[in-house]
């Protein structure tokens, strides 16, 4: 890891916004903003994810990494170009849950690594199937906090299976990290310890999808 | 001896009869009464019964007069959100921008309905139970209580970007948790479990946590007029526990996150650990799984005393049947009969 690329993760860390814009300005000064993202942003939120993993990092530098990486993300010039087209149609969903911190963690973490996305707040099964159905949605996001939320995943799953939509489900949130085997008992295709592992999933399933 | 006795036995650092066992249940007293968690809410009458009937059944060594977390917020105007199957949440925050923190007012305790029925249960519990059973009453700690109050994203950003209006907020909030605690005191719970799940290092690093949830603590417990235990519900607190031991905190809540072994060696008879029977994995135990990790627990934790069996988070989950509840009670009875001589035998 480069110097400069340290300084950055520690801003990021410290939640200290001027030393990440200025880190990170040195660092991607030459480059175009689809490449300083990919050698930034992504891989400095996907360490931050690894430390939060093994108990190194907190869940408020998660968080505020995220923020802080979306907005340099945002502030990139042509930052609306950085957005990869190629992507399957993505959204992120609260499912019947009241605690949006993990949707709203892994919302600034697909922004700030520039794949489009459609947010769907908090919503119920019925909403859900609906929108996906309509939107025709390839991979659905859902994060949830409590058990009996994460639960429901099974009956949004069973629902999937019945009306044969074929949407893959990435499940995340605190019981999932507190229970390992549950993603596959509730039916999900794949879940996610912290939310800087929506981006490697999203793009494991690409190819899958493709 | 009685469930009280044998609490303060192993929360004086000596082996009492046998380990002591919290099954912190709350919404299970609604399918004991065969209402739905709402109506079970609704009234002192039902959470009364509830907790008496629920000891009874898993013979277990506490009551607790808890209704559930939103309290706080509902009564300081904020709505509750009701589940068929989960606790009750804490609807639109009443913070919804930092200014807003200025002329917040903290809840009249007497005032407050929803706070005087938790009082009421615990006074009926009281008179009930006598001094057979500790009452353990709960407050949301000053420093995790905005959680409900503004949402967690909200309060992550005040206490990096606003830190003047943050410690306004932490001045009402103390003022409050420190009346809400001697309230429930006063009214006849032995012991307080401080809720400060946003100390652990779970959610702040520690750092952050000298400066914030560690100073309140030492300010907030320290005029509390009982013995508190802090709980992180769920959150890891091994990296701390030496900060925690000088809040003045006599029993620590654990995550299931982390060993038994380690939080015992490094409480070092300064804190009875509390724990961490994994609350969400427990809803899919068999009886003969629970047997062993009630037994590991137990050989972790239980020499010398200094231990409480519990679950992991202070509250577990409705969908825990109690076919595992019972299970955990008697694996307890079975494994936790002082002296462990069956401990030594393994090594043997």
């Amino acid at each position: 890891m480069t110097k400069l690329m340290e300084m950055f993760e520690q801003a990021l860390l410290s939640a200290d916004r001027v030393a990440a814009r200025e880190a990170f300005i040195q660092s991607a000064g030459n480059t175009s903003s689809i490449e300083a993202v990919d050698s930034m942003i992504v891989p400095a939120l996907e360490r931050i994810g690894s430390g939060w993993e093994n108990g190194n990092v907190s869940l408020s530098q998660v968080y505020m990494s995220a923020r802080i990486c979306e907005e340099l993300s945002e502030s990139l010039p042509g930052s609306s170009n950085i957005k990869n087209k190629n992507l399957p149609r993505i959204a992120v969903a609260l499912l019947e849950d009241y605690h949006v911190l993990g949707k709203k963690i892994v919302c600034s973490v697909l922004k700030a690594g520039g794949i489009e996305f459609i947010d769907y707040h908090r919503a119920s099964i019925r909403q859900l199937i609906n929108r996906v159905n309509r939107e025709k949605i390839e991979i659905l996001l859902v994060s949830v906090l409590m058990l009996n939320s994460a639960l429901k995943i099974k009956d949004l799953k069973n629902e999937f299976l019945e009306k044969g939509i074929g949407t893959k489900i990435i499940a995340g949130g605190a019981p999932f990290r507190l229970d390992e085997n549950l993603w596959q008992e509730v039916g999900a295709d794949a879940a996610g310890r912290s939310a800087s592992d929506a981006l490697s999933l999203v793009h494991n399933f690409v190819t899958d999808i493709k | 001896m009685t469930s009280l006795q044998r609490v303060l036995t192993a929360l004086g650092h000596q082996e009492p009869d046998r380990v002591p066992l919290f099954l912190l249940l709350t919404m299970h007293g609604a399918k004991e009464l065969g209402l739905s968690i709402k109506e079970y809410f609704s009234n002192a009458e039902n959470v009364f019964k509830g907790q008496l009937r629920l000891k009874e059944k898993f013979s277990h060594d506490c009551l607790t007069n808890f209704f559930y977390a939103a309290a706080e917020t509902e009564a300081a105007g904020s709505d509750v959100i009701y589940s068929d199957n989960g606790p009750p949440n804490s609807g639109r925050p009443i913070i919804t921008n930092p200014n807003d923190i200025k002329k917040y007012i903290r809840p009249d305790i007497d005032g407050t309905a929803c706070l005087r029925k938790v009082l009421k249960a615990t006074e009926m519990l009281k008179a009930e139970t006598g001094d057979d059973a500790p009452i353990i009453g709960v407050v949301i700690s000053p420093f995790s209580l905005p959680v409900m109050q503004m949402g967690f994203d909200k309060y992550i950003e005040l206490i990096h970007d606003e830190r003047e209006l943050f410690w306004q907020l932490m001045k009402k909030n103390e003022d409050f948790c420190i009346e809400w605690a001697n309230a429930q005191i006063e009214a006849g719970a032995a012991a307080i479990c401080y809720f400060d799940p946003v100390s652990s290092v779970t959610i702040i690093p520690r750092e952050l946590y000298l400066q914030t949830g560690f100073e309140i603590a030492k300010r907030t417990i320290a005029r509390i007029n009982g013995p508190t235990a802090t709980h992180f519900a769920s959150g890891r607190c091994l990296p701390i526990i030496d900060d925690i031991a000088r809040t003045g905190t006599a029993v620590v809540g654990t995550s299931a996150e982390e060993d038994l072994a380690d939080l015992k060696d490094a409480c070092q008879g300064r804190l009875t650990v509390l724990g961490n029977l994994n609350g969400i994995e427990m809803s899919r135990w068999t009886p003969e799984q629970t047997e062993e990790i009630v037994k590991d627990a137990i050989k972790k934790a239980g020499p010398g005393g200094g231990f409480v069996l519990s679950d992991n988070h202070g509250e577990i989950p409705f969908q825990v049947p109690d076919e595992v509840l019972k299970a955990v009670s008697d694996a307890a009875k079975k494994w936790g009969q002082y002296p462990l001589d069956w401990i030594d035998d393994l090594g043997k």
